[in-house]
C-alpha cells in the first residue's frame, strides 16, 4: 500500500527536480494525447521541444523569438513570485500589463511627433507607474478594507480590457489610420520604437530588463532585508509580525512592484512586437506569467529556464498545430498540463512515499 | 460585369518590375504548398469554418498537386507574425490570413518573403506586389436580411450585434437597417457591441440584452452560432440568420435564412493561378453577383410573399441593376449622403464611419 509521510522538512533534492519531473510527465501524458488524435506522438514532441532549437529550417528565426516570447513572462513573473512567496496573490497581472501599455502609449502619442529619444524614458515611467496605479487599487482596497486582492486584481483585468478596447477606438485612434480602430504603430515611430538591439537575436529592451529584473530579485531575496521579510511573512506569518514585519506595508510593495513590472512588460510589448494599442493588444501573458511563476518555484533563476521552456511550448505548439495539423486546442492542452504535473509532483517536495502499512507513530 | 479588378498605380508599377527581375514567375509551380492563418477554432461553425471549407476545396480540387496547411486560434497581433514567419519558412508558396487584423503582420512579413505570395482578406493595405486582398461585399446580403427583418418584426424592434466597429461591420448595419426600414417604416434598431469576432458566452450575452429590449430579430456580426442558441430559446418569438456559414442545424427557426461566405471558388482560382503560372496581384470585393456571397436558404417560417420579395432584392443586387446604398441617404445627424438615384462608391463604402439617418445610439469611438 502506498502511503504518504509529512517530511520534517521540504526536500532540496525534490525542489529542484520536480520541474524536471513534470517536463518528462507532460511529454509523456501530452504524447499519449497527440497519439490519441492520430497523430505521430514521437514527431509532435520533437516539434515542440526540439525544432524551434535546432531544426535547420526554423531556428534561426524562431530561437530569437523565443526571448521576444520569455522576455514578458520573466518579467512579469518575477515581480509575482514576490508577492506569491508572501502569501499575496496578485492574480490580476493581465490588467496592470494592459494599464502599463496604455500609459506608456499615451505618454509618447501625447507628445507625438518630437523626435527626440527622450521620449522613450519617459515613456517606461509611465508604464511602470500605469502598472503600478492599477496594482494599487487592490492593494489598498486589501490593506484598509480587507477585500480579497485576488478577487478585486482579477476583476480589474477586466475593466482594464474595456479601457484598452475604448482607447483603440477613440483617444488613442490613429487619425491617419482611415478610421480602423488602433493607434499609430510605436515601432515605426524612431523615438518611441522598442527595436531589436542586435539583429537576428531577438534582444530588445524588454528582455534585457528581464534579465536584469531577475538578478535584482535574486540578490534582494538572498541578501536584502526586504527579501527576507517576504520569506518569512510567507512561511510564519506570526513570526513575520513578531519580527517587526507590516503585512500592510509588505502587500502594497508587493502589489506595487508586480504591477509595475508588468506594466513594463506591457511597455516594451506595446513599443516592440505588437506595436501598437489595439483592441486585441493582450494575448494573456498576464495570466501564463503565473505558471512560470510556479513551474520557477518562485526562484528568480527558475523563473528565467521556466520563461524560456513555456515560451518554447508557445512557439513549437504554433509549429507543431500546422506542420502536424494539431488543433490550437490540444496545443493548449499540453501546456496545461505543466502546471498541472507540477502542481501534482510538488507533493513529493514535503511528502515522501512509503511502501507497506504505516507502523507505529514516532 | 468586372470579375475583379486588377491595381493600378505604383503597386502595379513594383509588380511589373519585380515581373521583370524574375520570370520564373509565369511558368507556374509544380506543386503549391498553401498556408492558411484562421482567428477561430475551425470548428466555429461561422466565419473561420468556411474558410476552412475553401481550404478543403482546395485540397479537393487539386489533389496531389497541393499540400495545405493551417494554424487556427491565431491571436492578431504580434504572434500574428510569428505564426506567418513560420509559415513562409516552412515553404508555403501562397499564405491567406483570414481577419481584417493581420492586416500590418501580413505586410510586414510578406516584405521579408518577396517570393511567397499572401493573401490577406477584408483588408486594404498592399505595401508590397506579393500582398493581394480579397473581400466579399456582406452589405449586399444584409440588405436581403434587413428586409426580412423589417417584414417579420412584430415588435418593431431589431437588433444587430456588431462585433468591432470598424467600415466592414458599420457598413453592413447602414444596410440591414436601411432595408429593414423599407420594408417596414415603424422599425427601430438596437446595436449591441461585443468586440469580439469570436466568443460564444459574449455573443449570447449580447443576444440575450438585445431580447431583453424586446427585439424579435436579431442579425449578428460575429463568428458563433450562439446568438441563434439565444434565440431558440425563446419558443419561437425571436428569430435570426446564419451568419458566415449557413447554420442550418437552427432551420426552419430560429435560423429562417443566413449569408454564406463561399470563399472556395476564390481559393481554387489563387492556388489555380500558381500553378499555371497566371498568378497576379489583385484586389477583389464580389458579392452575390460574382457568387462570394450567397443567401440560404428563406425557410417556411417566413411567408411565401416575403420570401419572394427578398429573392427578387438578391436577383436584382446580382444582377447589378440594384446597389444596396442607392440617394437618397442621409446620414444619422442630418447631412445629406447620397443625393437621389446616386449610388455609393467602394472608397466612401470602405471608410465608412456613419450611421444613416434613422439609427440610434453612437459607434463607439
Amino acid at each position: 500500500m502506498l502511503r504518504l509521510e509529512k517530511r520534517p522538512s521540504p526536500s532540496r533534492f525534490w525542489q529542484g527536480a520536480t520541474p524536471v519531473l513534470a517536463v518528462v510527465l507532460t511529454m509523456i501524458a501530452g504524447g499519449i494525447m497527440f497519439a490519441l488524435l492520430g497523430k505521430n506522438p514521437v514527431e509532435a514532441i520533437r516539434t515542440i521541444f526540439w525544432d524551434p532549437l535546432f531544426n535547420a529550417q526554423y531556428a534561426s528565426y524562431s530561437r530569437p523569438q523565443l526571448l521576444v516570447k520569455a522576455g514578458p513572462l520573466i518579467l512579469i513573473a518575477t515581480g509575482l513570485s514576490l508577492g506569491f512567496r508572501a502569501g499575496i496573490w496578485n492574480i490580476g497581472a493581465e490588467g496592470q500589463y494592459i494599464m502599463g501599455a496604455i500609459f506608456g502609449a499615451g505618454v509618447g502619442l501625447a507628445l507625438y511627433p518630437v523626435e527626440t529619444r527622450l521620449v522613450f524614458p519617459l515613456m517606461i515611467v509611465a508604464g511602470i507607474f500605469g502598472g503600478w496605479l492599477w496594482a494599487m487599487i487592490p492593494a489598498i482596497l486589501k490593506t484598509r478594507f480587507r477585500t480579497n486582492e485576488i478577487l478585486v486584481s482579477l476583476l480589474l483585468v477586466y475593466v482594464a480590457q474595456n479601457i484598452l478596447a475604448s482607447m483603440a477606438l477613440g483617444l488613442m485612434k490613429n487619425p491617419e489610420g482611415g478610421g480602423f480602430p488602433g493607434s499609430r504603430n510605436l515601432s515605426q515611430i524612431p523615438s518611441m520604437a522598442n527595436p531589436e538591439l542586435i539583429p537576428g537575436t531577438g534582444l530588445h529592451w524588454g528582455v534585457v530588463a528581464a534579465i536584469i529584473v531577475v538578478i535584482a530579485a535574486y540578490i534582494m531575496l538572498q541578501r536584502h532585508i526586504l527579501g527576507f521579510q517576504i520569506k518569512l511573512a510567507g512561511q510564519a506569518p506570526r513570526a513575520a509580525r513578531f519580527a517587526g514585519v507590516s503585512p500592510e506595508r509588505l502587500t502594497v510593495l508587493c502589489m506595487g512592484i508586480s504591477g509595475g513590472l508588468a506594466g513594463l512588460a506591457g511597455l516594451f510589448e506595446v513599443t516592440g512586437p505588437a506595436g501598437q494599442i489595439s483592441i486585441d493588444f493582450n494575448t494573456g501573458y498576464g495570466f501564463t506569467a503565473i505558471i512560470v511563476a510556479f513551474l520557477g518555484r518562485l526562484n528568480p533563476l527558475g523563473i528565467l529556464l521556466a520563461g524560456l521552456l513555456m515560451a518554447l511550448t508557445y512557439i513549437g505548439g504554433e509549429l507543431a498545430s500546422f506542420t502536424l495539423g494539431l488543433p490550437s486546442a490540444a496545443i493548449q492542452a499540453f501546456q496545461g498540463m505543466l502546471l498541472f504535473f507540477l502542481l501534482a509532483v510538488d507533493l513529493l517536495t514535503n511528502f515522501r512515499i512509503r511502501f507497506g502499512t504505516k507502523k507505529e507513530a514516532v | 460585369m468586372q470579375r475583379r479588378s486588377i491595381l493600378k498605380g505604383g503597386a502595379a508599377l513594383g509588380f511589373a518590375t519585380m515581373m521583370g527581375g524574375k520570370l520564373a514567375f509565369a511558368q507556374g509551380l509544380e506543386k503549391v504548398k498553401a498556408g492558411f492563418i484562421y482567428v477561430g477554432p475551425i470548428g466555429d461553425g461561422g466565419w473561420t469554418f468556411q474558410h476552412h471549407q475553401g481550404a478543403l476545396a482546395v485540397q479537393q480540387e487539386y489533389g496531389d498537386k497541393v499540400e495545405v496547411v493551417w494554424q487556427e486560434n491565431v491571436p492578431e497581433g504580434a504572434d500574428a507574425e510569428r505564426a506567418l514567419t513560420q509559415m513562409a519558412l516552412s515553404g508555403c508558396n501562397i499564405i491567406f490570413t483570414t481577419s481584417f487584423g493581420y492586416m500590418d503582420a501580413t505586410n510586414a512579413v510578406a516584405a521579408k518573403f518577396p517570393d511567397v505570395k499572401f493573401e490577406h482578406a477584408t483588408g486594404y493595405k498592399r505595401d508590397s506586389a506579393n500582398v493581394s486582398t480579397y473581400n466579399a461585399r456582406f452589405y449586399e446580403g444584409r440588405a436581403v436580411q434587413g428586409h426580412i427583418a423589417g417584414k417579420m418584426t412584430k415588435t418593431n424592434k431589431i437588433g444587430y450585434i456588431g462585433s468591432f466597429p470598424i467600415p466592414e461591420v458599420v457598413m453592413g448595419i447602414n444596410s440591414y437597417y436601411l432595408h429593414a426600414k423599407k420594408a417596414n417604416p415603424a422599425v427601430e434598431l438596437s446595436v449591441v457591441w461585443a468586440f469580439t469576432w469570436f466568443d460564444p458566452a459574449k455573443e449570447a450575452d449580447a443576444a440575450k440584452a438585445l431580447i431583453d429590449q424586446g427585439v424579435d430579430v436579431i442579425a449578428s456580426h460575429t463568428d458563433s452560432t450562439a446568438p441563434l442558441a439565444e434565440a431558440a430559446k425563446t419558443e419561437g418569438k425571436v428569430i435570426g440568420f446564419g451568419q458566415a456559414s449557413d447554420m442550418s442545424e437552427y432551420k426552419p427557426s430560429p435560423r429562417v435564412s443566413s449569408i454564406i461566405d463561399n470563399w472556395a471558388p476564390y481559393y481554387i482560382k489563387r492556388v489555380g493561378a500558381l500553378l499555371d503560372g497566371s498568378y497576379a496581384q489583385v484586389d477583389v470585393w464580389e458579392g452575390i453577383g460574382g457568387g462570394e456571397v450567397q443567401i440560404g436558404e428563406i425557410t417556411d417560417a417566413v411567408p411565401a410573399d416575403v420570401k419572394a420579395e427578398a429573392e427578387a432584392l438578391r436577383d436584382s443586387i446580382g444582377a447589378g441593376t440594384y446597389h444596396p446604398f442607392t440617394g437618397p441617404i442621409n446620414k444619422q445627424d442630418g447631412s445629406a449622403w447620397l443625393a437621389e438615384g446616386a449610388t455609393a462608391p467602394d472608397g466612401e463604402l470602405l471608410g465608412m464611419n456613419f450611421y444613416v439617418e434613422g439609427i440610434t445610439g453612437d459607434i463607439p469611438s
